[in-house]
């Protein structure tokens, strides 16, 4: 047994002793990144200098690892894809990848991953790729560090900056993303992890995805996108210490949920959205300790949502705090701080003891007819929420929360809109 | 007409009255910009407190104003000067005195934090001109009432029933009707009636150059674009010179029939 232990250990040693170490430059004898890939065999290292490379379109068939020194710079003239990944095992690093020009035709990419597993993609440049990377049946891949930079002005011709389709077991951690038609994108994506990533100043979402089950999405930083982030037909997330900031605009969400189920959205950080969070048809969905700050809406929850749990969550200074436009049904609101909320607490436990509505009768107006929207901030309107405030005749039953903060929670809500760590991307 | 303007205006100019209202914009605005510090959010909370005092203090101070004027209306009536002269005349010298405290007030301490040069200019501009603006509609609509009813009470009474109607009341009526048919599109509804108030007119006009015009969704779309073009700033601005001109000649009117 020991011998033949012995053997695999050789064979591998053996086998990682043949393992090449390529050259690529300008003066080097491969002068060109294709070559290099053509000559190389799988489990072969390629060292590419800097400098500018203007070959089409790259494809790596084998199991190799790349690595840029310095930059260099891989150009699509923007004319054609950039690099493209078959093989399994296949690691790049270190590269800038610029100008694939768009295209109606196709979804020309940055990088694009083919069917292969195991790849790393990290520590890249892309600069004015039409789609930044874009992963079809690919499976557990690694995209990291990674700088992508778009120049989209349009939503029809721009493409998404990372873009999954397919795929299983992929993590997507510290990447900074901006100017893209959708930041990250999955569809039909399963078991993955997004970590702390920056997405912001895209046209349309930060964050997208549809149809894709048991993924996690903690510590990212969505800001100022077209229209926030965009989640749907899903089941089974988790979305955690994010922060949805300053997407703000007509048609604008911070987090846009519909159709999701068991769902948990913990300790997220909500801050002038024009709509925090808008759900619809979702259930088993829990809301903790999340803090919603200076929002039009903080949250908007439309028809065919049930058993959706909202605790411990602070509501600082919205327009409105919340809207339903339907029954309350068995949604549940316990425990939240509501800075609106102006009881007392005489037995000094912390909590209130009136109990809370948090909708206020002109948020219910205004679902009613939604052209009364422009008698906002007119004294007339408040007028109506205080006597309804002291006396409530229209609140739909039901929709209280029987212990109301009377302090908020304890974690820090601090403004991130002035941040200059958050905004230093 | 010239010279009665200039009594009126200087000597409420003096008046411990436009003193005072001059000097609470002053220190509320002072207070504001000190407390908070933004001053886009200095607007908006300015907004809020001048929509509703510029015009009660206007109704109220234009008829106080009538009243305690009466003797001396009485021994100019005696002199050979025309009738709608002297009412004319007042009028201006109120409105314009009530408008500098509120230039002064509103317009020093945000020069003095510089307010020039930002992009909080355009918002400045649009809230002074349309507090002045509803000065001179609500100075003629007191004076008018003053002159109406030779009762102080009545007088008062109507002032403020005025007040409440522009600023609550039209409010209410609209929402009911916005309720009761909201089956049926109201856009465009919603637009004229609030153009037809000059109190919702100016709040909108406000709030459409403020951020928050993104909660108004759909209708704040309709009411921007109508806003946004050449037409619909000169309608907004011809209600508003109407509102205007209909009290002066509600004064002309009454000055030339009344008996003395």
């Amino acid at each position: 047994m020991k011998a033949y232990l012995f053997t695999i250990i050789l064979i591998i040693n053996f086998s990682q002793s043949q393992a090449a170490n390529w050259q690529v430059c300008a003066e080097c004898s491969c002068s060109q990144l294709s070559e290099a890939i053509e000559a190389a065999s799988p489990g072969d290292t390629l060292t590419v200098d800097s400098g500018l490379y203007q070959e089409g379109r790259i494809i790596i068939g084998k199991s190799l690892v790349l690595r840029g020194n310095n930059y260099p710079r891989i150009d699509g003239k923007g004319e054609s894809e950039v690099i493209t990944i078959t093989a399994d095992h296949v690691s790049l690093v270190g590269f800038q990848i610029q100008n694939v020009g768009h295209s109606y035709l196709e979804d020309r990419a940055g990088i694009r991953v083919q069917k292969a597993k195991h790849f790393i993609i990290q520590n890249n440049r892309l600069i004015n790729t039409f789609f930044g990377i874009y992963l079809e049946h690919a499976q557990y891949g690694l995209i990291s560090h990674n700088f992508i930079e778009g120049q989209a002005i349009e939503e029809m011709s721009s493409g998404n900056a990372i873009h999954l389709w397919y795929s299983k077991h992929v993590e997507i951690t510290d990447n900074e993303i901006s100017g893209h038609r959708d930041g990250i994108y999955f569809e039909f994506v399963d078991n993955s992890q997004v970590r702390r990533n920056k997405s912001h100043h895209n046209l349309r979402y930060g964050l997208h995805f549809m149809f894709s089950n048991d993924d996690e999405y903690h510590q990212n930083i969505f800001r100022e996108n077209g229209a926030g982030v965009a989640v749907m037909f899903s089941k089974k997330i988790r979305l955690t210490e994010n922060q949805f900031i300053e997407n703000w605009g007509r048609a604008a969400y911070g987090l846009l949920l519909k159709e999701i189920y068991d769902a948990d959205i913990i300790d997220n950080h909500f801050e002038h959205n024009t709509l925090g969070i808008h759900v619809e048809g979702c259930s088993r969905i829990l809301y903790k300790a999340n803090t919603f700050l200076y929002n039009g809406w903080a949250m908007r929850v439309a028809g065919g949502c049930s058993k959706n749990e909202i605790k411990g969550n602070n509501f600082i200074d919205n327009t409105f705090d919340l809207s339903m436009n339907s029954q309350v049904g068995d949604n549940y609101f316990d425990g939240n701080y509501w800075s609106d909320y102006a009881s007392y607490d005489l037995d000094r436990d912390g909590i209130g003891d009136v109990p809370h509505n948090p909708v206020k009768l002109f948020s219910y107006v205004v679902n009613q007819s939604p052209e009364a929207i422009m008698l906002l901030r007119s004294t007339f309107v408040d007028l109506l929420n205080f006597s309804e405030k002291v006396s409530p005749v229209f609140s739909p039953p039901g929709l209280e929360d029987q212990q109301p903060h009377i302090k908020p929670f304890s974690q820090n809500f601090k403004t991130y809109a002035d941040d200059s760590a958050s905004q230093d991307f | 007409m010239k010279n009665i303007l200039r009594y009126s205006f200087f000597d409420l100019i003096r008046s411990r009255w436009t003193i005072i209202y001059g000097g609470f914009y002053l220190i509320l605005t002072f207070a504001l910009i000190w407390l908070s510090g933004d001053l886009l959010k200095v607007i908006t909370s300015l907004m809020n407190i001048t929509l509703m005092l510029v015009p009660l203090i206007a109704l109220l101070f234009s008829s106080m104003y009538y009243y305690h004027s009466r003797d001396f209306v009485e021994l100019l009536l005696a002199q050979p000067l025309k009738r709608t002269h002297i009412f004319i005349g007042q009028y201006w010298g109120i409105a314009i005195s009530l408008s500098v405290s509120l230039i002064v007030g509103l317009g020093l301490p945000f020069l003095i934090f510089g307010v020039l040069g930002t992009s909080v200019l355009y918002h400045f501009f649009t809230l002074i001109g349309v507090n002045l603006m509803l000065t001179f509609i609500f100075v003629g609509l007191g004076f008018a009432g003053a002159l109406r009813y030779e009762n102080r009470i009545k007088g008062f009474g109507l002032g403020i029933l005025i007040w409440l109607f522009f600023a609550v009341i039209y409010d209410g009526i609209v929402l009911l009707g916005l309720v009761v048919f909201r089956d049926y599109p109201l856009d465009h509804f919603a637009l004229g009636a609030s153009i037809f108030n000059p109190i919702d007119l100016s709040r909108i006009l406000i709030l459409l150059k403020l951020d928050i015009s993104a909660l108004m969704g759909y209708t704040g779309a309709v009411f921007q674009k109508f806003l946004g073009s050449t037409t619909g700033i000169i309608i907004a601005i011809a209600v508003l010179m109407l509102w205007v001109v209909f009290p002066i000649g509600r004064i002309r009117f009454l000055a030339l029939r009344k008996d003395f």
